[in-house]
C-alpha cells in the first residue's frame, strides 16, 4: 500500500488566491503538505508565488483561471478540476469606492457581484457536490463590515451582509449532510485591500494570523470566525446601538 | 494605488523623513507606480545606516520575495529582489547550502544585498556579493527590464551593484551558493594587545574563510587597538560531536531579546562604553578551537532585536570607512588617535581586511575597513568632518550604505569613478526619477 493510500491527500481550493490572506493561507497549507488548487482571474500573478512554494514547500499547486463574476463559467470551471477538493475557500471581494458607487450604478453592480452574486454561483455548485459526496469543508470571508450599515461603507457592507446570509442558510442546509460551512469576519486586515488607510494596529490582523484563524476553525468546526477576540466585543456594542442614535453617527 | 504616508528611518534612526510608501507584490504593478516626475527609491528592510533608501517616494520590495528558481545540485538560486536573507538561510542549510556574502545582519533583503554590494567576513577570500551574481533584473526608470551580468549590459551591471538603487529597481538575481557540509563554524579566538598585533594578525589568518576584529577604540599609547580577532572556517562533519553528526546541517534559531524602548542618552557614555569594552575584552581570552552554530558567529547582533534603540531617540551614525592596504596602520592609528582624545568611544568597533575589488561604485578596495558607532550628539558631524579628512589624505573611502553626513566633496574624492558612474546612471535614469536623499545630499546625479 502506497502512503497517498494511508494518508488521504487533502485537496483545497483557494478562490481568489491572489488574496494577500489567500496567500498566507496557501503558504500555511503547504507547509502541512496539503495539494493546492489556486483559482483566480490572473493566475500570471501566481506564477512566482506557485513556484516558490514549489522550490521552498516541495507541494505543486494547481493554478486555475477563475472569474467571480463570470457566472457562466463556474460550471465548468469546477468540473474541469482534477481532483474534488475537501475544502474550498473563498477570498474574493471587492471593497470598490462608497462615494462612486452612490452615483454609479456599474460600481454598485461590481461591488455587489464581487462579494455577493459570485459566491452565490459558485457555492451553489460546490454545495451540491459536497453534499452528495457527504462530506467536505466550505469557507466564506465575509466582513464585520455586514454586521450594520454605515454610510461610509453600506454598499460593500450590504453585500456581505447578504453573503452572511447565505453562508449561515448553507450551514444549515449542509449540517445534516456533514459538510462544514464557516463564516470568517476578519475586522480590520492589513492586505492589499487597505493598503495606505491608516488602520488602528491594536485591531488590525495580518494575514498570517487569519489563516491561522481560519485553519484552526476548520479543526475545531467553528461557525463564525471572528480573527482577533476584540472584534466580537466591538461588534457587540455596534449592533446593540439603537438606530436611532446610530443613524446620527458618523461612521 | 493609494501609498501609506510614514515617517520612516533606516537602522540608525537618523534621519527620520515622512515618505509615501508604496508596495507591490508583481512586476506589472510597478509601471503604475513608477510615474514619471516622481522622484522614488527602492527599499528594503531599511538596514542601512542613513539616508540612501528615503525619498519623498520609497518602493517597498518587501512584498516581492519570491523563490523563482533553485538548482540544488549545482547550487544556483533566483529570488525576487525583496527576500530576506534570513528567509534564504532557513531555506538553504538543510539542503547544505549557504549565501556566499552575508553582512553582519541576516535582516536584510537581497536587492539591499546588491544595491550595498555589501561585503561579509570573507572579502578578503571571496570578494563582495556582486563576485556571486550570475545576472540581475532590474527595471529601469522608462519601465524597461533589462538583464544584466558581468557580460551583458556590463555598464547597467556595475552601476547596479554598489550603485544604491539609482540605476532603477532590481526585480530579481541569480547567483550562486556555498557548498557546505555542516551548519556550524569552528572559530579560533585571538587577543591582541594592540593594533599592530591585530594587523599582523590579519595577514597571518589570511588563509582563513572568515576574519574579522573587535577593537576596544578608547585605549591609548602601547594599548591601542587592542582587539579580540575571530577567526573561522565552516567545521567539517568529522569535528563534530557525535549527537551533533546526527543533524550537521540542524537550523539554530538563538532566543532574542529586545531592547523595548530608545534608551535615554546619558545610558551610553564614555564610562559606560569604557566598561563594556574592557569587560568585552576581559572576556574573550585566546581560545584555540571552538565549534560555535553559524547564526553566533555570523549574526552576533541579531540576537538582541532592536538594539539600536540603545542610542536613544536621536539615533547614531555609524561610520564605516576603508584605507587603502599600502597605508599600512599609519591612518587607522591617527583615526583612533583622535578618538581616544575626544574620548568618544564606540562599543563594537568592527575592523575587516578586504581583498581586491573590481569596483565602479563599491566600496570595498584592497585595505582594512572600520566600523564605528556614534551616538548623535552636539559636535559630532564636525568631529566626523575631521575624520573625513583623515580618510581622504590616506586614499580610502567611506560606506555609502552606512553614510548620513558626508559631503559632496568628500565624495568625490573618495570615490574615483563618480563621474563614470553618473554618466551611466544618467543614461538609464535621464530625469532622474530615481533618487534618494542621499543622492541629493552628493550630488550623486548633479
Ligand atoms: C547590524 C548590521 C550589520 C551590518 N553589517 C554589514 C556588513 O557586515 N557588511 C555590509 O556590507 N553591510 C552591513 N550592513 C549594512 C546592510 O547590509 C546594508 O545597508 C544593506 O543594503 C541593507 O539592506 P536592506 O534590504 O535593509 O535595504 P535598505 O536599507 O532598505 O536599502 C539599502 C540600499 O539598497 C537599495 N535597494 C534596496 N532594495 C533594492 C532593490 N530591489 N532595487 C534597487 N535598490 C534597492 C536602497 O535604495 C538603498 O540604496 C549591516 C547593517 C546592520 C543593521
Ligand atoms: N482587508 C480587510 O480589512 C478586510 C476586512 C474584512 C473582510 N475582508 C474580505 O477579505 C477578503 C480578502 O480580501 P483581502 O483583504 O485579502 O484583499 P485583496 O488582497 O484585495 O483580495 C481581494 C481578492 O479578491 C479577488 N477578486 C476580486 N474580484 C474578483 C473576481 N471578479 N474574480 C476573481 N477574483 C476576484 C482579487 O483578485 P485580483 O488579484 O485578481 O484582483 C483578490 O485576490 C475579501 O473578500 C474582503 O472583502 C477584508
Amino acid at each position: 500500500m502506497t502512503e497517498a493510500i494511508i494518508h488521504k491527500q487533502i485537496n483545497v481550493l483557494i478562490l481568489g488566491a491572489t488574496s494577500d490572506m489567500a496567500k498566507a493561507l496557501a503558504e500555511l497549507l503547504a507547509r502541512k503538505g496539503y495539494q493546492l488548487f489556486l483559482a483566480s482571474r490572473n493566475i500570471k500573478r501566481l506564477e512566482a508565488f506557485a513556484a516558490d512554494l514549489t522550490i521552498r514547500r516541495e507541494i505543486k499547486p494547481e493554478l486555475i483561471e477563475f472569474d467571480a463574476t463570470d457566472f457562466a463559467s463556474h460550471q465548468d470551471f469546477y468540473k474541469g478540476l482534477s481532483h474534488r477538493p475537501d475544502w474550498v475557500i473563498s477570498f474574493f471581494g471587492y471593497l470598490g469606492d462608497q462615494n462612486l458607487a452612490q452615483q454609479d450604478w456599474a460600481e454598485s453592480h461590481k461591488i455587489i457581484d464581487s462579494n455577493y452574486s459570485g459566491m452565490v454561483s459558485i457555492l451553489n455548485i460546490v454545495a451540491e457536490d459536497m453534499e452528495k459526496r457527504k462530506q467536505g469543508t466550505i469557507v466564506g470571508v465575509s466582513s464585520v463590515a455586514g454586521d450594520r450599515g454605515r454610510q461610509s461603507n453600506y454598499i460593500y457592507g450590504s453585500a456581505k451582509a447578504a453573503l452572511t446570509t447565505y453562508l449561515g442558510g448553507l450551514r444549515n442546509r449542509l449540517y445534516k449532510s456533514g459538510v462544514h460551512v464557516m463564516t470568517v469576519k476578519p475586522g480590520f486586515a492589513a492586505t492589499k485591500m487597505t493598503y495606505g488607510l491608516d488602520l488602528p494596529k491594536a485591531i488590525t490582523a495580518n494575514p498570517h494570523q487569519i489563516a491561522k484563524g481560519i485553519v484552526k476553525g476548520i479543526d475545531k468546526k467553528r461557525n463564525t470566525i471572528y480573527i482577533l477576540f476584540v472584534w466580537r466585543f466591538i461588534m457587540l456594542i455596534i449592533k446593540n446601538i439603537p438606530e436611532a442614535i446610530f443613524k446620527k453617527l458618523k461612521l | 494605488m493609494i501609498p501609506a504616508k510614514k515617517n520612516i528611518a533606516n537602522w540608525n534612526n537618523y534621519p527620520v523623513v515622512p515618505a509615501n510608501e508604496f508596495s507591490f507584490d508583481y512586476s506589472e504593478e510597478l509601471p503604475f507606480l513608477l510615474e514619471p516626475a516622481k522622484s522614488m527609491i527602492a527599499r528594503g528592510n531599511g538596514r542601512c545606516y542613513g539616508d540612501a533608501s528615503l525619498s519623498e517616494n520609497v518602493i517597498s520590495t518587501l512584498k516581492y520575495h519570491h523563490i523563482l528558481f533553485f538548482d540544488k545540485e549545482n547550487g544556483i538560486i533566483e529570488c525576487e529582489s525583496g527576500i530576506l536573507f534570513k528567509d534564504l538561510i532557513d531555506f538553504l542549510i538543510p539542503g547544505g547550502w549557504f549565501l556566499p556574502v552575508t553582512p553582519g545582519t541576516k535582516f536584510i533583503t537581497l536587492g539591499g544585498a546588491v544595491a550595498s554590494d555589501v561585503h561579509g567576513k570573507n572579502h578578503h577570500k571571496e570578494g563582495s556579493f556582486s563576485e556571486h551574481i550570475l545576472e540581475l533584473k532590474l527595471m529601469t526608470a522608462d519601465q524597461e527590464i533589462f538583464t544584466v551580468s558581468k557580460h551583458q549590459n556590463t555598464d547597467l551591471f556595475f552601476a547596479t551593484v554598489g550603485g544604491m538603487g539609482l540605476s532603477g529597481l532590481i526585480l530579481s538575481v541569480k547567483f550562486r551558493l556555498k557548498k557546505i557540509k555542516t551548519a556550524y563554524i569552528s572559530q579560533k579566538q585571538i587577543r591582541t594587545k594592540n593594533l599592530d598585533e591585530v594587523i599582523e594578525l590579519f595577514e597571518e589568518y589570511k588563509n582563513f574563510t572568515y576574519t574579522m576584529a573587535w577593537i576596544d577604540c578608547l585605549q591609548q599609547g602601547h594599548k591601542q587597538g587592542r582587539s579580540v580577532m575571530f577567526a573561522g572556517e565552516h567545521t567539517k562533519i568529522e569535528e563534530l560531536t557525535v549527537s551533533q553528526q546526527k543533524r550537521p546541517l540542524q537550523i539554530h534559531s538563538r532566543k532574542s531579546l529586545s531592547v523595548p524602548f530608545n534608551l535615554p542618552a546619558f545610558v551610553l557614555n564614555q564610562s559606560s562604553v569604557k566598561l563594556f569594552n574592557s569587560m568585552y575584552y576581559g572576556m574573550h581570552r585566546t581560545k584555540q578551537n571552538a565549534i560555535i552554530d553559524y547564526d553566533s558567529f555570523f549574526f552576533p547582533l541579531d540576537s538582541i532585536l532592536h538594539w539600536n534603540k540603545m542610542y536613544g531617540k536621536s539615533g547614531f551614525i555609524q561610520y564605516q570607512f576603508v584605507l587603502p592596504i599600502s597605508d599600512g596602520s599609519e591612518g587607522l592609528k591617527k583615526i583612533l588617535n583622535k578618538i581616544s582624545e575626544k574620548g568618544w568611544g564606540s562599543f563594537l568597533a568592527v575592523l575587516k581586511l578586504f581583498g581586491k575589488q573590481k569596483s565602479l561604485i563599491s566600496f570595498p578596495m584592497e585595505g582594512l575597513t572600520l566600523a564605528l558607532d556614534f551616538p548623535i550628539r552636539k559636535g559630532i558631524f564636525e568631529f566626523l568632518n575631521e575624520l573625513d579628512v583623515i580618510v581622504i589624505d590616506h586614499g580610502g573611502r567611506i560606506y555609502l550604505s552606512k553614510d548620513a553626513r558626508m559631503n559632496r566633496e568628500t565624495y568625490l574624492k573618495t570615490y574615483q569613478n563618480a563621474e563614470e558612474f553618473q554618466r551611466i546612471i544618467k543614461k538609464y535614469n535621464p530625469g532622474t526619477q530615481f533618487e534618494s536623499y542621499l543622492s541629493k545630499r552628493l550630488g550623486l546625479l548633479d
